[in-house]
């Protein structure tokens, strides 16, 4: 019943790993907890735990390798982490948007790559293949994809069109067997572990979506190398010559830039939320360094700036968990605009990098350690802030809204 | 094989408690509650008896409305079903036990589970005194159980060892850390937890045999003392921890 009992115990809340890192507490400043349901807390919560026991055991070292944690994509699949909005029909769980929003906030807790791996899996991949594929498609894939047993990615960014999708050059051309594809695409997360592929091109000038698998001839996707950023996930660029997919792997529910796009929603949707957990996880780093560590004969909790910033990073968290748990209520509603989601994933993910940087410097010298995640979580989020729609392009994307004038066109 | 799991909602391993204005409880102000540790040993070991032999789970908890949130748990990790016995009040640990005995009677369980405590007030008497209102044998910090044909063997941590034991069912089982390895609860076992029953009832009401009368911290440790910062602070330091601290 007293704390120190509790500090006894520390062994038992990872008892299924023997692990002693402490728990994470949560923040909910705001007493956010009061508007979540029974099963959207204990959704958080699995996953919590999930993350504590599971993932930042092993992160620091797969960041340092340049590895993702392959072994983990077993454990993540049995606890449903893929796919998880989708019907039960498929083998998904068929939760809501918020409790989805949730898991993907804790799984960024642990590492943004992490929680691509599993944005990815879902919103890029099974996302569009529920939404437009074909019957067949969906009884073939979702249920293989939501068992972890085959790794998805999606393929739309290329080398010269990133935030100018529309003027992609992968080509695709109806044959007599099926469709020849040509192209490259560039920045693509999972590419090389990935066995099927989302790969958007353009059929007389309409943007498609194919699906193609591992091993097709012509299809490769090498794994590039070199990253400051995102170090525990996989990118690739896809290279395609001359692939010859089947008529029956493209996806035939509908064609044009919207597809793709709506996928994206889905993931920036995603990453609001991820970004809270990376936020969370500096600010939690800095506020217990912050009370141990002693200068001046004191700790610099005490001292006026470090509150300062403290409290900046508590704020932009507060308010970005608001921003999230409405959003995933209007989601939920069918009333959610696209335009939020840009507001909310450029706030969102620009707040958290700001909270590391802020991080950092309460944690001084050690803060470049990989002994605390800060760093790591720093590093992370300049992918963030550019991936999935720059931040610079969300920002537009509301100023079109609001003044109904478009500025990058 | 019928299966009862008796489990506690427990305020979180991670949470700093204070003590209440009544000093007879802690404040329960923005505390959170959980599945007590040692339950969740009790609920997995269940589950797998019922992947073995099939038959059901029985989740129950004793005490208000919010032990809900644990047994919703319990059945989002697998349990068919659950009975919440509803009591706002104080109980003593045979208070607890006389209305999970009452319950247990009408449900006949071939097993019966437990932690071997509750991480809240660490009585530890719960299970046993159950097994003994229903006259059954118990079978008290349990590592290992086999079952075969009604028969149960048990390793049960000892002072510096193990020792094994045979019983016959129905009987008490209290679960201890190594039991097992508890699983998550998927997603798709939360999702599921939402239909499945969760009963509920007034618990049978019982006399309190031993009431708390204070409750308190433990006094703050005394901050440590520096000695010195080089070899010669050696001696000094050898002669306080013989003399002073007695430890050497």
């Amino acid at each position: 019943m007293f704390s120190f009992l509790y500090r006894a115990f520390f062994h038992f809340t990872n008892s299924r790993t023997n692990d002693t890192m402490a728990k994470f507490p949560g923040v909910d400043y705001f007493g956010f907890d009061g508007l979540l349901s029974e099963e959207e807390i204990l959704v958080r919560n699995t996953v919590r735990e999930f993350v504590d026991e599971k993932i930042l055991p092993v992160i620091e070292q797969h960041n340092r390798a340049g590895t993702f944690p392959m072994d983990l994509v077993p454990a993540m699949a049995d606890l449903g982490l893929f796919g998880s909005t989708l019907p039960q029909e498929y083998g998904c769980a068929g939760m809501n948007n918020v409790a989805y929003g949730l898991v993907m906030q804790e799984l960024e807790r642990g590492d943004s790559g992490v929680r691509s791996f599993a944005s990815v899996q879902s919103a890029l991949v099974m996302y569009p293949i529920h939404a437009y594929g074909s019957e067949e498609q969906k009884r073939t894939w979702l249920p293989l994809l939501a068992r972890g047993e085959t790794i998805g990615c999606f393929g739309l960014t290329e080398p010269d069109f990133g935030s100018n999708p529309g003027g992609m050059l992968t080509r695709a051309e109806e044959t007599s067997d099926g469709y020849l594809l040509n192209g490259a695409k560039m920045w693509i997360t999972n590419g090389t572990i990935a066995g099927l592929a989302v790969v958007w091109a353009k059929l007389n000038g309409v943007v498609n979506g194919f699906l193609v698998e591992k091993g097709t001839k012509g299809f490769s996707a090498p794994e590039m190398k070199g990253k400051h950023s995102l170090r525990a996930s996989v990118t690739s660029e896809l290279i395609l010559q001359d692939v010859l997919v089947p008529k029956s792997n493209r996806l035939p529910g509908g064609s044009g830039l919207k597809l793709p796009l709506s996928c994206l929603s889905q993931a920036r949707y995603g990453i609001a939320w991820g970004a809270i957990g990376a936020a969370m996880a500096c600010y939690d780093s800095a506020l217990n360094y912050s009370r141990t560590r002693l200068q001046f004969g004191k700790p610099i909790a005490s001292f006026q700036m470090t509150q300062e910033k403290l409290v900046r990073m508590l704020v932009e968290i507060t308010k970005s968990q608001a921003i999230c748990l409405q959003l995933g209520r209007l989601k939920d509603a069918g009333k959610v605009r696209f335009q939020q989601v840009s507001l909310a994933k450029s706030n969102n993910v620009a707040v958290a990098l700001e909270i590391a940087r802020s991080a950092r410097t309460i944690l001084g010298a050690n803060g470049i350690l990989d002994e605390y995640p800060v760093m790591r979580h720093m590093a992370n989020l300049e992918s963030v802030l550019t991936y999935e729609g720059t931040h610079e392009m969300h920002t537009l994307i509301v100023g079109e809204d609001i003044t109904g004038i478009p500025a990058f066109t | 094989m019928k299966v009862a799991v008796c489990i506690n909602h427990v305020p979180d391993t991670e949470t700093k408690v204070k003590v209440g204005p009544d000093g007879l409880a802690i404040d329960k102000t923005g505390v959170n509650f959980m599945l007590s540790p040692y339950d969740e040993f009790a609920v997995e070991e269940g589950l797998r008896i019922r992947e073995k032999f099939r038959g059901e789970v029985v989740a129950i908890s004793l005490g208000p409305e919010s032990h809900k949130e644990t047994l919703r748990k319990a059945l989002a990790m697998g349990a068919d079903r659950a009975v919440l016995l509803k009591d706002e009040g104080v109980r003593d640990s045979c208070g607890v036990a006389a209305g999970l005995a009452d319950e247990l009677k009408s449900l006949a369980p071939d097993v019966i589970l437990f932690g071997k405590q509750s991480i809240d007030y660490d009585d530890g008497q719960v299970g046993t005194l159950v097994a003994e209102m229903l006259g059954l044998p118990s079978v008290s910090v349990v590592v290992k159980m086999d079952i075969q044909d009604g028969k149960v063997v048990c390793d049960r941590e000892i002072e510096g060892g193990h020792e094994t034991v045979e019983t016959k069912l129905p009987a008490v089982f209290t679960a201890q850390k190594g039991l097992n390895d508890p699983r998550y609860p998927s997603l798709k076992g939360i999702m599921a937890a939402k239909t499945k029953p969760i009963e509920e009832k007034a618990a049978l009401p019982a006399a309190v045999r031993v009431a708390a009368i204070r409750m308190r911290k433990p006094a703050a440790k005394n901050p440590g003392r520096i000695i010195g910062t080089d070899k010669s602070a050696v001696a000094e330091l050898v002669r306080l921890l013989h003399e002073e601290a007695k430890v050497i």
